[in-house]
């Protein structure tokens, strides 16, 4: 199971200071609770190879979203421009594959078509994501108006170049490569999830980049007094985030086999919400990986299990995500309020 | 009159004023169709409803939060109006909506209200809660639908024109409608409220400095709360006059107008950080934003570059007043 995804089962004495932290905790009693449900609400969805292998498709989307949506958050920014850039490599890079391996092309072209898309995702993903850093870190332009503006312009951009039109017919080769199953039944874009996790985790846990990240966002002037590059090190996140998002747009394209500019709309308050829920402190500095893929886990067993009930409709996923979402925050500051009252009876005391 | 002039210079207001200035006559040398009648009626009503709700994000952002809820708020209030007017077969005055729509969306508002002034989390990331919920709760449990035939006082109200201008040549007509009157209305008490009450002080005053506001005696809590409450009405006014212009209620037309307006009144020099800007910036940083929509299909640009032209937009009106900012810091920094 997907579990099997959070980086940190890949060193066993790890797994404990996994669970030591208190969210990531309660985040894994809600999701035993949320299995245990669905299991004895709908036994028949719930003993299905056939659910298992549907949610692991549709939720690498919009968790790589998260992914990158996460590590902005951490320094204390966000990124609201990932629906829009994930949408605009999706399109640069299906008008791409069609003019290199135009149909009836042979499979040399097709293969090839899939490699540039593929690369030309990751690297324009890098440079809207550059474009945002720049813009937060050397303009000095608050990260929300950067990354409105810059959704509206890569939405803008995606709908230019596509004229509004949605974007299909792609080579076979590529639905080949990114809707095949590997080992069995294991679906390729959970593989990418997977692996997108693992860098982060790496990124966040092994790399001094990781560490300074939580410096920056807990306390920004501190962190430049201290000698950190807080300019390189905002637009290397950024970057980060926007090649996360290009993977996304990849994984997009392979799910509906076209793309458009409009997909996944609600993606924007999907990955904020999974990043909120994960545990990521929004004013920044800290939260854990762990915590964002449980609540990945989460929002997709809700989903699918929301699915089996046929008799709520569409519009009322996201009252539920709102909803939510502000119980998360109204938790959490509940939370914070009850360590608060510690502190001042500490201090107190002296 | 020197000292006037480099009054002037140095303010925001002037020199979006200046850049609108130049877009008009671009555009009318171009097109020949922009000082005419007609454009400027339409201008002018295009103005009503984006006006109103620039006039509560330009609230919000001085007090130092991003509310992104206030379509949703809007097309949730007046959904609900509308729909338990018509169900109930309302033939009687204006009064009667206006009441009901300022009612609901205060309490819609004073849902914002409460979970803002609670919760120390950004804004933005409440807002886009409850932007869900409106919207979800509107289109899955009232399950919304288009609404025809609103009440006969709603429609009458949307065809009254204070002003009719007739194009010449073509002969065609735009009317100004007496919704306008409403928005001056708004602005005009919004002014007053910001500018010369103790409410209006706190609000700039929370957004420039929410602990030293609250230090220097102002109830942060109440303020926000009632901000949201004043933000809420204003938005589902906003809402109405929407919903009676059109002549029908659409329950998604609102939806997603968010951006252009947060975008309009952060053009008018309002920062985003809290605690700056002006009313006036809100109202020329609107009118910005409407003549660059309006008049794109004027200038022979495809309507398909309006996003990339509304982002660009953004981003340059953002990134000019955070230079400056950072310009005048270095400069206070150096006179330490």
């Amino acid at each position: 199971m997907t579990l099997a995804g959070t980086p940190v089962s890949s060193k066993a004495p790890r797994t404990f200071e996994f669970f030591r932290d208190p969210h990531v905790t309660r985040l894994a009693g809600v999701l035993v609770l949320l299995l245990g449900f669905f299991a004895i609400v709908r036994w028949n969805n719930f003993s299905s190879v056939n659910t298992w292998q549907a949610m692991a498709v549709q939720f690498p989307e919009f968790g790589l979203l998260a992914l990158g949506v996460m590590l902005t958050m951490v320094i204390g920014g966000i990124d609201l421009s990932v629906v829009g850039t994930a949408n605009m490599t999706a399109i640069g890079s299906a008008m791409l594959m069609l003019w290199i391996a135009p149909l009836d092309s042979d499979a040399s072209n097709g293969s090839l078509a899939v490699i540039v898309a593929i690369a030309f995702s990751l690297i324009v993903g890098a440079i809207a994501g550059a474009i945002n850093g720049f813009l937060v870190a050397k303009i000095k332009i608050p990260a929300i108006l950067v990354t409105l503006g810059t959704l509206e312009l890569f939405t803008g951009i995606g709908i230019v170049i596509s004229g509004g039109r949605s974007i299909s017919g792609l080579p076979s080769e590529y639905t080949n490569v990114m809707g095949s199953t590997v080992a069995g039944r294991t679906p390729m874009v959970l593989i990418i999830f997977v692996v997108g996790a693992v860098v982060i985790w790496y990124l966040m846990n092994r790399t001094a980049f990781g560490t300074k990240l939580y410096m920056l966002g807990s306390n920004e002037t501190a962190a430049t007094f201290s000698g950190l590059k807080t300019t390189s090190l905002i637009v290397r996140t950024y970057m980060v985030s926007g090649i996360f998002a290009g993977a996304a747009g990849l994984v997009m394209l392979a799910n509906y086999s076209s793309a458009r500019a409009d997909y996944g709309s609600s993606y924007t308050l999907l990955a904020i919400l999974i990043v909120v829920l994960g545990g990521i402190n929004p004013n920044g500095g800290s939260g854990r990986l762990g915590g964002v893929v449980l609540a990945v886990v989460i929002l997709q067993v809700l989903s699918s299990l929301l699915n089996t009930f046929h008799t709520i409709n569409n519009f009322y996923r996201p009252l539920i995500w709102g909803t939510v979402l502000l119980l998360v925050v109204i938790v959490n500051q509940w939370d914070r309020n009850g360590n608060l009252m510690k502190m001042l009876k500490w201090k107190g005391r002296q | 009159m020197r000292k006037l002039i480099q009054k002037l210079l140095r303010q925001n207001e002037f020199y979006i004023l200046l850049v609108i200035l130049a877009m008009a006559v671009a555009i009318h040398l171009r097109s020949g169709h922009f000082f005419t009648g007609n454009n400027l009626v339409v201008l002018a009503s295009a103005m009503v409803v984006p006006g109103i709700f620039a006039v509560g994000a330009y609230m919000a952002l001085v007090s130092g939060g991003i509310d992104v809820s206030f379509p949703a708020l809007a097309s949730l209030a007046v959904y609900a109006t509308t729909r338990l007017l018509v169900d109930a077969g309302w033939e009687g005055g204006l009064w009667l909506p206006f009441l009901l729509v300022a009612t609901i969306s205060a309490i819609l508002g004073a849902f914002n209200g409460v979970l803002v002034a609670s919760i120390s989390i950004p804004v933005l990331i409440i807002t886009l809660g409850t932007l869900n919920v409106f919207s979800g709760f509107m289109q899955g449990a009232l399950s919304s639908v288009q609404i025809p035939n609103i009440p006969p006082a709603m429609a009458t109200f949307g065809r009254t024109y204070l002003y009719t201008a007739t194009h010449p040549q073509s002969g065609r007509t735009a009317g100004l409608p007496v919704s306008f009157l409403l928005l001056v209305a708004v602005v005009a008490i919004a002014f007053v409220v910001m500018r010369y009450t103790t409410f209006g002080r706190s609000v700039y005053a929370i957004g420039g400095d929410e602990s030293a506001a609250s230090r220097a005696g102002v109830n942060v809590r109440r303020t926000k709360f009632f901000l949201y409450v004043l933000i809420g009405v204003l938005a589902g006014l906003a809402g109405l006059v929407r919903t009676t212009g059109m002549g029908q209620m659409h329950p998604t037309n609102l939806l997603g107008m968010e951006i252009m307006v947060i975008a309009a009144v952060v053009v008018g020099g309002v920062a985003v950080t809290g605690g700056r800007g002006t009313l006036t910036g809100a109202m020329l940083g609107t009118l910005l934003i409407v003549i660059v929509q309006n008049s794109m299909i004027l200038v022979g640009i495809p309507t398909v570059w309006q996003r990339v032209a509304l982002g660009l937009l953004i981003l340059i009106g953002t990134g000019i007043s955070a230079v400056q900012i950072t310009r005048s810091r270095r400069r206070q920094g150096a006179m330490v």
